[in-house]
């Protein structure tokens, strides 16, 4: 994913010079594209995350659109108020791109890992927040943010993620979910890298006969509304699938949408626990540990099913 | 002589007497606080404002102006009363500050009252925004100057030296950085609370230039701007030696008490009764 977003964001750099990347420090065998491309275009300002993003502030408030770049907990929690304060009070254009969503940087402990960031960064006013599935998304959102005001944070995998869809998405937009299957028995909703999973997951429940429908929840803010009415009316079950803590991610958005309907579909919720890790391992560990395998998704959809379809 | 002509200083010092009164006025009809931060940097924002900075209240978002971020963001009252005073909004706005329904929050918001540039309140964010200016008109090769006014307090912040420590490696000798050094924080003696001493040579060893000044005196307010870069490739950090409250009266004056009580009438009064 990241690859595809420094590839995606040099072309568009190439294009608008007021298009800036910065950097704090992070990045190795990933920005030196944009930043041999682009060099007056690129700043490493060092392992000063605050400072990053006052920088970016004053750089927007002075005519540029800019991009800071960093390992999720540092460019989100790190410097939390600076993105509060400076960019969402501001309203400006500057993008918070984090790396490693979930477990991606599993071995390296609970500071590299990342299950509460999008709950914080959603509450915030005029904030957009997106968590695209696969390589073809980020291409899709990093334009979408350059057609748009106001800051945003966008939430990578970390390298090597499939494509999912098919073919390049010309229709993707902020804010609209892309449904990927219909089905009548589950509507699988998946954000960010567990979109494959996800994609995995309904593949079993089909070999088994069981309907299954998949979206993609590319932003969680501003949320599409619409998509999951609809889904709880045409379909039994909805299962929302993400590699982030219950609280304040999908879920919590999709719980929102549902507490204000009545006779809607139940609602299976497939997150992280509300726990930091208490043993260390590869992404692959901690999703078969918490429940975000393929198998597991479609086990717990299946035992979810008989009660209440 | 001094670089400030016999009657530019007259002038001046009649609008600092006007801005403090203002202020005074201000906090005193809303019954708030941080009146003795606003009033040691009264002399700063009057010698910027109405002698160095190239701004037009008329054309408050030209791309050329020159940029000012006032970083502590708890003496808006001060910066209030001194883009009043320059027309950027008509004086009678300050009647509601403070009050339910205002524009002028105590801290000051850039997307609610016309002249401020950055929203500020919270402590260490000024100077990072100023930083970005600052880099702004480098790569894109235009004139305009950013100062930044930051407490002395704030400078306990990790984010503000994260700053100071890129300006003096990005070389950025258009940005100024004016410290109100008061030596007065919220909850005492910065010496006591956290001692910033040997104070000008931390910025010098962040390779920074560095001047200090008597920040009451317009005359050697002046003489820094206009010296500003002190030296090529280097941001300038103008240590400006204040007294919080500056002004107020005997007792409120150089207080920690200054930070939280409101001025009454009385003071109003005789503020005012010095404008004539």
């Amino acid at each position: 994913m990241r690859n595809t977003f420094i590839k995606t964001l040099t072309e568009i750099g190439k294009k608008d010079t007021n298009v800036m990347l910065l950097t704090g420090d992070l990045g190795f065998n990933a920005l030196e594209p944009f930043r041999d491309a682009l060099p007056r275009q690129y700043v490493n300002v060092g392992v000063a995350e605050q400072n990053m993003v006052g920088v970016a502030a004053g750089l927007a408030l002075s005519g540029k659109r800019v991009f800071c770049y960093s390992i999720i907990p540092f460019a989100t929690f790190r410097c939390c108020e600076h993105i509060r304060d400076d960019l969402a009070y501001h309203n400006l254009p500057v993008t918070m791109v984090g790396v490693g969503s979930g477990y991606a940087y599993g071995i390296l402990g609970s500071t590299h890992h990342s299950l509460e960031d999008v709950a914080v960064l959603r509450s915030f006013p005029n904030m957009t927040v997106l968590c695209p599935g696969d390589p073809l998304e980020v291409e899709a959102l990093t334009h979408g943010i350059m057609k748009q005001h106001g800051p945003c944070y966008l939430r990578l995998g970390k390298a090597g993620e499939p494509n999912i869809h098919k073919k390049p998405l010309e229709n993707c937009a902020i804010g609209k979910a892309i449904t990927l299957h219909t089905g009548k028995d589950v509507t699988i909703v998946a954000t960010g890298s567990m979109l494959q999973t996800a994609a995995e997951a309904r593949e079993l429940l089909e070999t088994e006969h069981i309907s299954a429908g998949l979206v993609s929840m590319h932003t969680l803010k501003p949320f599409d509304e619409e998509i999951v009415q609809r889904v709880v009316q045409e379909t039994a079950l909805i299962a929302t699938v993400e590699e982030h803590s219950a609280i304040g991610g999908l879920s919590s958005a999709v719980a929102q949408v549902l507490s204000q309907m009545s006779g809607h579909a139940p609602h299976l919720t497939i997150a992280t626990p509300d726990s930091f890790a208490t043993d260390t391992g590869s992404q692959k560990f901690f999703r078969e540990k918490v429940g975000l395998t393929a198998e597991k998704i479609a086990a717990s959809i299946r035992h979810y099913l008989p009660a209440h379809a | 002589m001094g670089i400030l002509l016999k009657q530019e200083l007259a002038d001046l010092e009649k609008k600092s007497r006007q801005i403090r009164a203002s202020a005074v006025e201000m906090v005193c009809n809303s019954h708030s606080a941080h009146l003795g931060s606003a009033l040691s940097m009264v002399d700063l924002l009057t010698v910027l404002y109405f002698w160095y900075l190239k701004v037009d209240p008329k054309n408050p978002k030209d791309s050329e102006r020159d940029r000012f971020v006032l970083s502590k963001g708890h003496g808006g009252s001060g910066l209030y009363a001194t883009l009043a005073e320059k027309g950027f909004f008509p004086k009678k706005e300050l009647e509601t500050y403070g009050k339910d329904g205002s524009l002028f929050a105590v801290h000051p918001s850039s997307k609610m009252v016309p002249g401020v540039e950055a929203s500020t309140g919270s402590l260490g964010h000024g100077l990072p925004i100023g930083l970005g200016m600052a880099l702004a008109a480098k790569l894109d090769g235009k004139p305009y100057r950013t100062v930044v006014i930051t407490s002395d307090g704030e400078c306990d912040e990790g984010s503000t030296w994260e700053a100071i420590l890129a300006a003096g490696h990005w070389k950025l000798d258009n940005l100024i950085c004016i410290v109100d050094y008061n030596k007065i924080q919220s909850f005492g003696r910065t010496e006591e609370v956290m001692d910033l001493e040997p104070f000008a040579e931390k910025f010098r060893s962040f390779n920074w230039s560095v001047c200090e000044i008597n920040g009451h005196n317009h005359e050697e307010i002046a003489e820094a701007l206009h010296k500003a870069p002190l030296e090529k490739g280097k941001p300038t950090a103008i240590i400006a030696h204040t007294v919080k409250g500056k002004g107020w009266s005997a007792e409120m004056e150089n207080t920690v008490e200054s930070h939280y009580t409101p001025p009454n009438q009385n003071d109003v009064d005789r503020l005012k009764s010095c404008l004539s």
